[in-house]
């Protein structure tokens, strides 16, 4: 059996929909024991209601989101907040390294999960707690989704066309951003835990983490030289031409070229047009602020000639950084993908068998693996409250019922 | 106390990808040495000077430590300048990994093995050692040898073509450099698991860390889609699959604009009686979450019709108070002006003895006994040369002007 990095570390998950979650299934997927927690009167995690769904019939056993999320962890179905159930809930954490949730500062009271509770029931646990504006400040309670979290974090003003509304990042990044930096933040808690001896609180705002992280660099520059980083359409945020997104004969190809012999390679694969040589046309800088789009239109016109593939192979033999857009079922057929092994079938008992992608890195020594398929419901009560903590049957049935 | 105190990384890391991972760590305490040298500085260490109007050469180099991305991505780091190619170079690095955990670098993939420098290399050396390598596609496979930047990689792992506003032709582009962020802070976490499995096992091992596959990664969802119904996932702008309205919706001033969320028909209700009960908020095209959804462009004309004159502030408190999520598109400015953004120190004051007080992004993860923080400003080049062979690896003075002279320590 291969070893795994994370083998030993038990994890108690109470989260819904996406950032908790996917902190938990990072730990998960290098082998920590991850046991879901969720509530059967609310019909368990929301995820289960999100879909992609096989024929878009909705089932809470096939939602793409959720099995894809939840994979290689374990699942209870368990009301924490009943009396009988806090007990079973406390029971767990007391064994366990590291709880994560992600819901809001005052839910988080409500439900019993908050720093101060759970400290009480075992100093040694991290409690890792992700909410969209973090546990203090003045937007402490104020609610935000995705869409909210992506306008705070400055996200969103990166993207879309100048005079129109700023457009989200697609799907949900913000939430992924913010679980990986609780994951982050995780791992450094638990490799610091034995020498102070005792757990921590660990407080990621959906909201700073991409205004941290993916915008902060900004911030130094506007200080000294005024905003960047606002949207301009198809192109980027450099000052040289080109960095910009382009058709060609069947999809989009992306340009850029930080170096100046990478233009010019480029103007010679296009077999150096006479309008290259205009004086109008060698400021690149000038290019990128004054004219783009009349630049663009002479690309483009030699752009449409070829396919994307044609385009990046040309590119590739002459070191010219373009790259082709992607779309997603190229993206799930990539030959690179293919060689890194990175999308992994799996069978679940209800969703039936499916590819699942798996991750940006390879370890050498342990390797991310993918064995279980996401838990089914309550899918895992006799397991850990029977087999585990010791419950009956007859305890079980109450404690999980709806 | 540090949560990584005591760990020690040598740093390759050039312009974005590297040096962020690296930063974060840094700011939890881990010593990170930047290997630099004056023969190739970091792409990040040339560009006009912060400050001073002699702008000439920047493109050159002239100003390696007066750049401010560099000095954001590279605070609490130290730098040695060391010419790898010589002899004398390597075997001063190979001395250091000798006593450091962790070696990190985004180079091109083989850069590292033609040095000397690969895992291979380094584990005869120092058998537990921690490699990570960032790059863009990974360290093999077909596509390996392809230069990439933070937006190709966006392009390469398909996050690109969902950017745009919907029906209408992709836009493909952010300014978010959104690759090699994502790359970042996913690498701050597996540097550390590795160096968990270490604590645990003694074991070191080998890191391959591809940027457009770790973008792939955050595709799951449309990545099941097709793989359920052979749909392939188009952009669509700031709709949501069920929710609205959801949308950015215009305010008083220039580019300033309020989004607002509502799942719910209790969300909606607050939404409704905020703004004061409309004739049009009881349409029957907006009676549930269903004809919202279905009538969502109408919708959105009519709430722009209201907030647009308002200050996208007073809009988010009015509807936060309605139970209503609201939140305005705040920009880098608006962010360093702001007062949540400043009770949570999202930005950090630091003195910098070329450039005085600067402010420089926070941490972006808050942990209550061990928090980190900014304790150093970014290196100037070299900088730390002389702890880094004096103290460290016990180099005498005069050794170290000799090397200094041969342009070993360069």
């Amino acid at each position: 059996m291969l070893k795994k990095a994370l083998s030993g570390l038990k994890i108690v998950e109470y989260g819904h929909f996406i950032s908790a979650p996917y902190c938990a299934k990072l730990m998960a997927d290098l082998g920590a024991e991850v046991i879901k927690i969720e509530n059967p009167a609310e019909g368990g995690d929301e995820a289960r209601r999100h879909g992609p769904f096989p024929g878009d019939v909705p089932h809470p056993e096939k939602s793409g989101l959720f099995l894809w999320l939840n994979a290689n962890k374990k699942g209870i179905a368990l009301d924490i907040t009943s009396e009988a159930g806090r007990g079973v809930f406390h029971k767990l954490l007391k064994d366990a390294d590291v709880f994560v949730a992600n819901y809001p500062p005052l839910r988080s009271e409500e439900l019993g999960i908050d720093y101060e509770t759970l400290s009480k029931v075992n100093p040694q646990l991290i409690v890792t707690s992700i909410s969209p504006f973090g546990q203090t400040g003045p937007y402490r309670d104020y609610k935000a989704y995705e869409l909210n979290c992506q306008a705070a974090g400055g996200v969103s003003v990166a993207s879309g066309d100048p005079d129109r509304e700023p457009i989200a990042l697609p799907m949900f990044q913000t939430y992924y951003q913010a679980g990986a930096a609780a994951a982050g933040a995780t791992m450094t808690a638990l490799l610091v835990r034995d020498k102070i001896g005792r757990g921590q609180h660990i407080d990621i705002s959906e909201v700073e983490v991409p205004a941290n992280n993916l915008v902060g660099q900004h911030l130094t520059t506007f200080i000294y030289r005024g905003l960047t980083g606002i949207r301009k359409g198809h192109q980027g945020g450099y000052f040289n031409y080109p960095t910009c997104c382009l058709p060609c004969k069947d999809g989009y190809i992306c340009l850029v070229a930080p170096q100046v012999a990478q233009w010019k390679r480029f103007i010679e694969l296009m077999g150096t047009p006479e309008w290259s040589k205009e004086p109008r046309y060698r400021d690149r800088r000038e290019m990128a602020e004054s004219y783009p789009d009349e630049v663009d239109a002479l690309l483009i016109d030699w752009f449409k000639n070829y396919t994307k593939e044609e385009i990046f192979a040309m590119c590739m033999e002459r070191h010219i950084p373009f790259a082709p857009v992607r779309t997603v079922d190229e993206v799930a057929h990539d030959r690179q993908l293919e060689a890194r092994r990175f999308f992994v079938e799996l069978d679940h008992p209800e969703a039936g068998k499916l590819k699942y992608p798996t991750t940006g890195y390879e370890l050498s020594k342990t390797p991310v693996q993918l064995e279980r398929a996401a838990p089914r419901l309550g899918e895992h009560n006799q397991e850990i409250l029977g087999g585990r903590l010791g419950y009956t049957a007859e305890d079980i049935e109450k404690l999980t019922k709806k | 106390m540090y949560g990584l105190e005591g760990y020690r990384i040598i740093d390759f890391g050039t312009a974005w990808a590297g040096p962020m991972s690296t930063q974060l760590l840094a700011d939890m305490g881990a010593e990170v040495i930047k290997v630099e040298t004056q023969g190739r500085l970091d792409g990040l260490r040339m560009g006009r000077p912060i400050v001073g109007d002699d702008i000439a050469g920047g493109d050159e180099g002239k100003w390696p430590n007066l750049q401010p991305a560099f000095h954001a991505l590279n605070r609490n780091k130290l730098s040695i300048t060391v010419d790898i190619k010589t002899e004398e170079g390597l075997a001063l690095i190979r001395d250091l990994i000798k006593i450091s955990d962790v070696v990190s670098d985004n180079f091109s993939p083989g850069v590292m093995d033609r040095a000397g420098l690969g895992y291979d290399d380094l584990v005869k050396i120092k058998p537990d050692i921690i490699c990570v390598s960032l790059s863009g596609v990974g360290q093999y496979g077909p596509l390996r040898d392809a230069t990439l930047y933070a937006n190709t990689i966006m392009a390469l792992s398909g996050l690109s073509s969902l950017i745009g506003y919907k029906d209408e032709p992709l836009l493909g582009m952010s300014a978010v450099a959104y690759g090699d962020a994502n790359a970042s802070i996913h690498a701050a976490f597996i540097i550390q698991a590795a160096l968990y499995h270490r604590k645990m096992t003694g074991e070191g091992q080998r890191i391959d860390l591809a940027e457009a596959q770790m973008g792939s990664s955050l595709m799951g969802e449309a990545l099941m889609d097709y793989f359920m119904n052979g749909r392939v996932a188009k952009p669509q702008g700031n709709r949501h699959p069920y929710m609205a309205p959801h949308n950015n919706y215009p305010c008083e001033g220039e580019d300033k604009w309020v989004s607002i969320a509502v799942k719910t028909d209790e969300e909606w209700q607050g939404f409704c009686e905020a703004i004061g009960n409309p004739a049009w908020c009881r349409d029957r095209k907006f009676a549930d979450a269903k004809s919202r959804w279905e009538n969502q462009e109408e919708l959105d004309r009519r709430i722009s019709e209201w907030t647009i004159g308002q200050e996208n502030n007073d809009v988010m408190e009015l509807l936060q108070a309605a139970g209503v999520a609201a939140v305005s598109c705040l920009n880098t400015e608006d962010q360093y002006f702001d007062p949540h953004f400043n009770e949570r120190q999202s930005h950090i004051e630091i003195e910098h003895p070329l450039v005085g007080v600067e402010s420089l992004y926070g941490i972006p993860w808050r942990l209550s006994e061990t928090p980190g923080d900014i304790h150093r400003p970014a290196p100037s080049i070299g900088e730390h040369n002389d702890y880094v062979f004096g103290e460290l690896l016990g180099k005498a003075k005069t050794e170290i002007e000799r090397l200094v002279k041969a342009k070993v320590i360069y």
